[in-house]
């Protein structure tokens, strides 16, 4: 029976991994400046920061896989009790896998979809041990899967990634990292392609992996994911070390403006809007769709007024975007009704001047804008649909392009020459160019950075006010919600499983899966009617999230 | 896992669907030379005889109702196709011997020479593809690669001709005896098959080398000779497999010209002196072998691909399924 | 450990995007420079070629069809650059009248093969399913053999002959076009960009207009500018086997066949127009793919 655990922490005191100054410069100048990091055997130590800070190349250099052409310098690069500071290519091959190995995000992309999960956890001790075959070499697998907590070892040993669940998948990768038994796991946003509740049982496997003596680096943009796993953190910015500490503290109670930006970018109260009276602006009742076999959405009722945002909340094959589709007239629902402003609504009644009162942002930016056309045309052309004369319809698409935050010169450009940010900005623009009354979004901001995303919630929350828009809002984001939406539903398997207040759904879930939500995400329920603002009280270190 | 009489009854559809395609496509490529050859305008057995041909028409009839060309012509397509059930392409006009006999002949020299070619063709591919690591080294190869394949192979074999026998006499001339002749022919026939089959190979390797899954890899501290043999190769050549079809076309057009070029025989004489004669049955013949080759070349890949590739295994099979195009 | 808060954690992001929100692209000046030399020399060779199909009398020396029976077979000179025939005929200005024979047929095969698999491949696309499923199957059987090949049974059925031979490049040129159209076609009319123009509100048929069509178009033209140089190695290989144009017609693949039996004794007489030959293709095809990458690089 081959030894599983390594050894313990204790008796490997040079274990772990110590980085001074490091620095990586790229072409046009210093992209990471004089990082220092500490990760003793059986820490967690997280970096965070927002995308371009320097994490994920930070991470790279620790295991010397930094792109060509970008040199990499450090003081100190000390990887379990090994000078990594002048290591050629072959002297870095045998640290990787053997001593300091690495987890990326999303295990199916991750893992080599030709090989079976367990060739490939295999391969590190193929490698570094090659007198181990045979038996003891499927021994090992079976043993690396079990301490990863991977059901049935040996069947899924023999499966392939895709036929593995997103969790399991995560857990064969982390297993294919830990199969050499090496003293440091780097773990490059491990979690971020996951469903939240997933997520949080992988997180508590990275942890229990630490506490058996791993030193583990944990790189994450989600700081609810942190606090699950880390034991200190340090904070990036701009290719800098910001501010380090101990997780709880640091989170609590941020000293340095960034890292408070960082937080509050995250954290953010529920909506407080008057509700309105009246008849709601779209009704929706009972509604169903099933592709085939699959019920992808089962009897969702809905109401939306003018100016209120209604928040749909769901993990993958909730139904959602399904629903939203729906909504928009683009999909017809097999059974149920839709009345919008008081007459009936679908497919075939979403045509000509009545299309326009319902308008679609999609979810993803980078599909929704033809690239042959530049931006001004773009607009140019919703304009003409709306029935803007030709003369007048250069100063609207000037107009618009302020109402959403872009500068008039973006008129010329074309996608490829946008960010993420500013193409989201152009599809709502043009949705909002034909003066809907209704506008649906499909997480619009997913795929952007924190502070991206507030400017641009901040911003659609102004235009609704200002057009006095309904807004159905999908995303899987909580802190989404708080900021953009008055109610909320929340779906699981195609049926809304609660809705309401988000006040109040926050403060009080009823139902299980709402709670399981919340509690993923981090977010403290308190009966008694008020959400718990961090910055308010002081942390309790025996609470539970 | 699937229960196992549930998948014996998968195989033997799977089987019956593969003979189902296999025989639509060959009586598809019958019935089109059939109408083919009955549309074009010309009277076969006047172009048959030639335009010197000093024969009455008599004589002429007497040939048309020999060869059923008088009956009406469902009745021929009857006959025809009633023909080929049994195995039997006809008889040549202008051989007098039946089709599959003169065809049959000399395929095996066709064979020999496309085999051959093959063998070689891989070698290259796959040495350009291992061995070409660095980036100048890759740009200098695509250059050569699309240098050669540009260059017409009936003139790439005279060129080498010229060189190899003519000039520095390495190899003979010609000769179907010795085992030497069949060296340049196949080099010359294997050059665009191996061009075309590197470039898709290395395309597939780059595309590889940038998924995420090989930084994983590269993280496990392995060797670049590990990531190309046990990783990107594989994926690479799910590519370069569902060419296949379109790899062997190139060696049967490219063997009429290189047999041609070095005086061999084969397919290539039979096919060109039957095209000049304006010899229907065998040119039907050789429509019908093409299209058989086609058929289990596409089948082979379609039984191979999902091996290689396990995503692959759910969805069924199309015979007419390709990678993009070649260029 | 305990909560801060909120936390940003989500449920679902909502593909397996990596979290990395798009930065604006610039351009890559490197790789263009070298992608700008090879594109020049094509682009001179390419000129070069055009003035010798349009007017071959500026760059011919002499009379591609005069004959000088004493003066055949000379080696490449001054007087004779490319040499003398077996007929005493100059090989360079044979080969520049061949140009336009070549490059013509390639032209026009691909123009032809473009417009009908322009039609048909839109068509197809947007026709009821099992008509689209069968018209597939018959081009898929066609495609997976080789232009040549496909041309050479054309005229095998058609029978030999300058006209057959352009009628069976043209034919065998068509399935290729008719199956990019449809897939573009497809992939266009499924975008999310389409898409959205429909709900915006503008109609069916101006959005195929404005946004499939010239999608397809785009498409198919970088394929056509490489498939020119297909067409034309096409058409020279059937003229070397002899079903093409007839002596004394100046045509490259005619002139390697004839070069072929003359191996020993002149090499020059095959050595010049297979050089054309490969010449032009590789001016064609790079032009081609330095339009496909730009394409590529456009995000079209």
């Amino acid at each position: 029976m081959s030894d599983v655990r390594p050894p313990a922490a204790a008796e490997r005191p040079d274990g772990g991994i110590r980085v001074s100054g490091l620095r990586i410069d790229g072409q046009s100048g210093p992209l990471v400046r004089g990082v220092d990091l500490e990760v003793r055997p059986g820490e967690c130590v997280a970096i965070v920061g927002e995308s371009g800070a320097g994490k994920s190349l930070t991470a790279r250099a620790l295991l010397g896989l930094t792109p060509r052409g970008l040199s990499t310098r450090a003081d100190v690069l000390d990887i379990d009790g090994v000078d990594a500071r002048d290591l050629g290519e072959p002297g870095w091959r045998r640290l990787r896998g053997a001593r300091i190995a690495l987890v990326s995000q999303d295990a199916l992309v991750s893992l080599d979809p030709l090989r079976r999960v367990g060739a490939e956890v295999a391969e590190p001790v193929r490698i570094h041990e090659p007198s181990v075959r045979g038996t003891a070499l499927r021994e090992r697998v079976r043993a690396t899967l079990t301490r990863v907590a991977l059901p049935e070892p040996e069947v899924r040993a023999r499966q392939y990634p895709h036929e593995l669940s997103g969790g399991l998948r995560q857990r064969a990768l982390i297993a294919s990292a830990l199969a050499a038994h090496p003293a440091v796991l780097v773990a490059d946003e491990p979690t971020t392609a996951l469903d939240a509740t997933v997520q949080a049982r992988v997180l508590d496997l990275l942890r229990r992996i630490a506490d058996e003596g791993v030193a583990v680096v944990f790189i994450s943009h989600d700081l609810a994911a942190v606090s699950r796993v880390a034991d200190r953190v340090v904070v990036m910015h701009d290719g800098r070390v910001i501010e380090t500490g101990d997780t709880a503290a640091v989170l609590a109670a941020p000293r340095d403006p960034q890292t408070r930006a960082l937080v509050a970018a995250v954290s953010h109260e529920p909506l407080d809007r008057t509700a309105r009276s009246g008849p709601p602006l779209l009704a929706a009742s009972g509604l169903s769709k099933s592709f085939g076999e699959r019920v992808a959405v089962d009897d969702v009722s809905l109401a939306l007024h003018r100016g209120r945002t209604l928040a749909v909340v769901g993990e993958s094959g909730s139904g959602k975007t399904t629903l939203a589709r729906m909504v928009v007239g683009v999909t017809s629902p097999d059974a149920g009704t839709l009345r919008f402003d008081d007459a009936p609504w679908d497919a075939a009644r979403a045509a000509g001047a009545a299309r326009r009162r319902v308008q679609l942002v999609q979810q993803n930016p980078w599909g929704a804008l033809d690239p042959r056309w530049t931006v001004g045309r773009t607009l140019a052309e919703a304009f003409a649909s709306a029935g803007v004369p030709r003369a007048g319809r250069r100063a609207r698409v000037a107009g618009l392009l302020d109402e959403v935050g872009l500068d008039a010169g973006f008129a010329g450009r074309r996608p490829a020459q946008l960010s993420g940010g500013q193409r989201q900005r152009v599809a709502i623009a043009r949705a909002l160019a034909v003066a809907p009354d209704l506008l649906v979004l499909d997480e619009p901001v997913s795929a952007l950075d924190a502070s991206v995303r507030a400017r641009i919630l901040d911003r659609l929350r102004r235009l609704q006010a200002d057009r006095d828009l309904a807004m159905l809002f999908v995303t899987h984001d909580l802190d989404v919600v708080a900021q953009i939406a008055d109610d909320v539903l929340v779906m699981q398997d195609g049926r809304v499983v609660e809705s309401g207040a988000v006040r109040c759904v926050f403060t009080e879930p009823r139902h299980p899966f709402t709670q399981e939500l919340l509690a993923a995400a981090g977010i403290a329920a308190h009966p008694g009617g008020t959400v718990e603002d961090p910055r308010d009280t002081a942390a309790h270190p025996g609470d539970t999230a | 896992m699937p229960r196992p009489r549930g998948s014996a009854r998968r195989l033997l559809a799977r089987l019956g669907g593969i003979a189902a395609s296999v025989v639509l496509v060959l009586c598809g490529a019958a019935t089109l030379a059939f109408i083919a050859f009955r549309i074009i305008p010309g009277d076969p057995v006047e172009v048959m005889l030639g335009p010197q041909a000093q024969v009455s028409d008599a004589v002429k009839a007497g040939i048309r109702s020999d060869l059923g060309l008088d009956r009406p012509l469902l009745e021929q397509y009857g006959a025809f196709l009633g023909q080929l059930v049994r195995g039997d392409l006809g008889e040549s006009y202008q051989l007098r011997l039946p089709v599959v006999e003169v065809i049959g002949r000399q395929l095996g020299s066709t064979l020999q020479l496309t085999g051959a070619a093959l063998a070689v063709a891989l070698v290259l591919a796959l040495a350009s593809v291992l061995l070409g690591r660095g980036r100048t080294a890759r740009t200098v190869l695509a250059g050569i690669e699309l240098v050669v394949l540009s260059s017409p192979v009936f003139w790439t074999g005279l060129v080498l001709l010229s060189v190899f026998s003519f000039q520095l006499g390495w190899f003979p001339v010609s000769g179907a005896r010795d085992p030497a002749a069949i060296v340049l022919p196949a080099v010359t026939l294997a050059l665009p098959v191996a061009a075309l089959l590197a470039q898709v190979l290395r395309d597939g390797v780059e595309a590889a080398e940038r998924e995420p899954f090989l930084t994983t890899v590269r993280a496990r501290g392995a060797t670049p000779l590990r990531e190309s043999v046990h990783h990107t190769l594989r994926h690479a050549s799910v590519g370069g497999l569902t060419l296949a079809a379109y790899l062997v076309g190139s060696l049967l057009g490219g063997a009429v010209l290189v047999e041609t070029v070095f005086a061999r025989p084969g397919i290539g004489r039979v096919t060109l002196a039957a095209i000049s004669d304006r010899d229907l049955p065998v040119i039907t013949g050789v429509i019908l072998f093409s299209a058989l080759v086609f058929v289990v070349v596409n089948t082979v890949v379609d039984l191979v691909v999902p091996v290689l590739d396990p995503r692959l295994r759910r969805a069924p099979s199309a015979i007419g399924r390709r990678a993009a195009v070649p260029a | 450990m305990t909560a801060p808060g909120r936390g940003g954690a989500g449920l679902t992001p909502p593909t397996a995007r990596p979290h990395r929100p798009g930065r604006a692209v610039p351009p890559r000046r490197r790789r263009i420079t070298g992608r700008a030399v090879a594109l020049s020399l094509a682009a001179a060779v390419l000129a070069v070629l055009a003035v010798a199909a349009i007017a071959p009398g500026l760059l011919a020396t002499h009379d591609p069809l005069l004959t000088d029976v004493r003066g055949a077979l000379k080696p490449p000179s001054s007087a004779h650059w490319f040499g003398t025939d077996q007929s005493g005929r100059d090989v360079y200005s044979r080969v520049v009248h061949g140009a336009g024979r070549s490059i013509g047929i390639g032209l026009l095969a691909t123009g032809l093969a473009l417009v009908v698999g322009l039609i048909a491949g839109s068509a197809s696309a947007v026709a009821p399913r099992p008509v689209d499923a069968a018209a597939m199957r018959v081009v898929d059987v066609l495609l997976a053999f080789p232009e040549f090949l496909v041309a050479l049974l054309v005229v095998a059925v058609l029978g030999p002959g300058p006209a057959n031979v352009a009628v069976a490049v043209t034919i065998a040129a068509v399935p290729v076009y008719i199956r990019l159209a449809r897939a573009q076609t497809r992939a266009l009319a499924a975008a999310e960009h389409v898409e959205a123009a429909r709900i915006i509100g503008i109609p069916r048929p101006l959005v195929h207009l404005r946004h499939v069509l010239p999608g397809v178009l785009g498409a198919v033209s970088v394929l056509a500018t490489i498939g020119i140089g297909t067409s034309i190695l096409a058409a020279a290989g059937l003229s070397f086997l002899g079903l093409g144009p007839t002596e004394p017609t100046p045509e490259w693949g005619l002139m390697l066949s004839a070069g072929r039996n003359l191996l020993l004794q002149a090499p020059w007489v095959a050595l010049f127009p297979g050089l054309a030959i490969t010449a032009t293709v590789v001016s064609v095809s790079v032009v081609g793919r330095v339009l496909r990458a730009r394409a590529e690089e456009r995000g079209a």
